[in-house]
């Protein structure tokens, strides 16, 4: 029977496990750890804090992927729109290549839509042994259904062991389809993988609870495991032109390409020439830029170090910026190289969006404002001075 | 128009924080809260039964006390309540909820549209939704920032995208997932929160849905946590105060050396 058990003859009751619940689940009784079932998911995290005693047991029964040990290789989906493959299908591809290396066994790229045959050779210069194509007018669209049914197909018959996905708007709406369809385990959003060689699982890191706590998560029975992975955190594969490998065009037939969901019309407007979520260096504004007037300054300095412009909740709700410039909780998350944060106090709701970047500039007239706490650099001053010195001196430097 | 919307219960995680001294979980005074994205899917099932007529049903997933979520949804206009609750849940990754959440839909059966929030703020997955539309073999509409048109059984809906949008049709039944866009979500009416607080819940067991109950739980989900720690600190930040002139001239002279 699965399920949670404390062995009352090793629990001291020294109240870790109570401390590491996320949920509030455990209390101690007379010094033992006693577990409330309505509370408690399962989640495993007091049995991580019990190593020492081993009083607490997680019972799972599950079923497994039949001839397991038949799925090799790894895969990547390689994301195309408008026949341009995605630097993201890069950074997975040069994670892909890590992990295949360390496993030995290839790596494949998966490469569906229109016109698209071309596009493969790059994607063996940078990494991929084998590159499976297929290519129909009717594929043009990002469409869920025939991706998925067509991935789903390429998976059964092929048996990778591992899938890497982009978590973009398309990948994550794609690969859920297919992790029900292959009733198999998919980790979102992944920002860290390795492999463990023994058992040769893929160790899926991710960040929960908002970037808090960072959680790794394994799919030890069933193949292939399939993670979406973060644009931006991994490192893009550089091309060798030396490199070979096999194309292999697979051929469906029509039923594959029905979808009862139609795509009427594709509108680009994000204002500034760079999405956020790719950007490497974006400026941000919050509630101190008092009105969309000021964004102007901010586009300047975006402009001279070639990134994109982002905004706070506050900044947003006021009407200042579009929603897809939304950095935060209820907007995107971001990772560039540089985040510079103009007038954002950073409540966590912003923070959570942004705290993975790897250099974090604030300026803000407040200097107990909560965004220096996680600022690599700060400026104490008023953003209407400090923006616009800080664009003419980099377009000096520059 | 048959509407069913689908709610999480989280923790307002913004306020799960780790103890900088004692590394330990701070949950103290955290709240339950419905799931900020569930908001705009209750207020646009809503708003879709005030202009089309029908039914809002909303359902969740959850230990007992998730039925303090159901009534809130009521309070801002839902009609039916049901909480589909049972130890046998417990220990569910996104692909088990998949499955309980679809059964429980199947067992409403008469529907039109099923409308889920992008993701929950405490997995961050958006996986349930496309999951519980796959489920079922129904089209899905992912990111909807906007309903255009419901006519003669077809749904057409602006999709968020990275780039902008698109416009996507599809027959219904189907499943939409929102963001925030869509919609201001209203505050609970009085007579809206005095019908939550008498309103009955209905609660269905693993048994009331006809679920394989080796698809449940535990049993059903092939991911399991093996892992969870706090992230690095980010190391102390540099701060300059002063002349302003002065400041920038130094910050822009320390990421030059970086070289970005």
């Amino acid at each position: 029977m699965s399920g949670i058990t404390v062995y009352k003859d090793k629990c001291i009751g020294c109240a870790l496990c109570e401390k590491a619940c996320p949920f509030a689940a455990i209390t101690i009784v007379d010094k033992k750890a006693v577990i409330d079932l309505d509370k408690c998911t399962l989640c495993g995290a007091c049995v991580e804090a019990c190593q020492k005693f081993r009083a607490i047991d997680i019972v799972r029964e599950t079923t497994r992927t039949p001839d397991i040990e038949k799925y090799k290789g790894i895969w990547v989906f390689a994301e195309q729109r408008k026949g341009v493959i995605q630097s993201v299908a890069y950074e997975l591809l040069g994670k892909a290549r890590e992990l295949a290396d360390k496993l030995k066994v290839p790596v494949a790229c998966v490469l569906i839509g229109s016109n698209v045959k071309d596009k493969a050779q790059d994607l063996i210069y940078r990494g991929a042994d084998k590159v499976y194509v297929i290519d129909n007018p009717k594929l043009e669209h990002l469409l869920d259904e025939p991706y998925a049914r067509i991935m789903a197909n390429l998976i059964r018959k092929y048996r990778p062991e591992a899938i890497l996905c982009p978590a973009t708007a398309m990948g994550r709406s794609v690969i859920s389809r297919v992790a029900v369809q292959l009733r198999v385990g998919l980790t979102a959003d992944c920002t860290g993988l390795d492999v463990n060689l023994d058992e040769r699982y893929l160790l899926q890191t991710r960040p929960a609870f908002g970037g808090n706590i960072m959680a790794t998560i394994l799919s030890k029975y069933h193949r292939p495991q399939l993670a979406t992975v973060r644009h931006k955190v991994m490192k893009e594969a550089v091309p060798d032109p030396k490199r070979k490998g096999e194309i292999e065009v697979v051929n469906f037939d029509n039923s594959f390409f029905a979808s009862r969901a139609k795509i009427l019309n594709v509108v680009d407007e994000v204002m500034t020439t760079i999405n956020i979520t790719e950007a490497n260096v974006i400026v941000s504004g919050g509630r101190a830029m008092g009105g969309p007037a000021a964004f102007k300054m901010l586009e300047d300095l975006a402009k001279v170090l070639n990134g994109a412009v982002g905004a706070s909740r506050a900044a947003i709700d006021e009407g200042w910026m579009p929603y897809s410039h939304q950095v935060g909780q209820t907007g995107k998350t971001v990772c560039p190289n540089v985040y510079i944060a103009c007038g954002i106090s950073g409540q966590i709701q912003h923070l959570v969006g942004m705290q993975s970047s790897d250099i974090i500039i604030a300026i803000n007239r407040d200097p107990s404002a909560p965004i220096f706490n996680v600022a690599n650099y700060g400026i104490v001053g008023d953003l209407f001075t400090v923006v616009p010195l800080l664009t003419k001196r980099f377009k000096e430097v520059l | 128009m048959n509407i069913i919307v689908c709610i999480k219960q989280v923790p307002d995680t913004t306020e799960v924080r780790i103890d900088p001294v004692t590394k330990n979980l701070v949950r103290d005074g955290v709240k339950s809260i419905v799931n900020p994205f569930d908001m705009y899917a209750i207020e646009e099932g809503v708003r879709l039964r005030e202009k089309h007529g029908g039914k809002v049903t909303v359902i969740t997933m959850g230990p007992p006390q998730a039925e303090a979520v159901l009534r809130e949804a009521i309070s801002l206009g839902c009609d039916d309540a049901v909480l589909i609750s049972d130890r046998a849940f417990a220990g569910s990754d996104t692909l088990a909820t998949c499955y309980t959440l679809s059964k429980a839909i199947e067992k409403i059966k008469d529907y039109d549209l099923v409308i889920c929030g992008k993701q929950a703020i405490d997995g961050d997955t958006a996986q349930v939704g496309p999951g519980v539309a796959s489920t079922l073999d129904i089209p899905q509409i992912t990111y909807v920032r906007k309903i255009e048109e419901i006519k003669d059984n077809n749904i057409t809906a602006e999709r968020a995208t990275e780039e902008g949008y698109e416009v996507v049709q599809t027959k219904m039944p189907c499943l939409i997932t929102v963001v925030k866009e869509i919609n201001t979500p209203r505050l609970p009416s009085l007579k809206g929160k005095m019908k939550a607080k008498s309103a009955v819940i209905t609660v269905w067991k693993a048994a009331d849905i006809n679920a394989d109950e080796s698809r449940l739980g535990l049993k059903g989900s092939p991911t399991e946590v093996w892992k969870i720690f706090t992230p690095p600190p980010r190391p102390k930040g540099r701060i300059f105060e002063g002349d302003p002139q002065e400041s920038v001239n130094q910050l822009v002279e320390l990421l030059k050396d970086l070289n970005h």
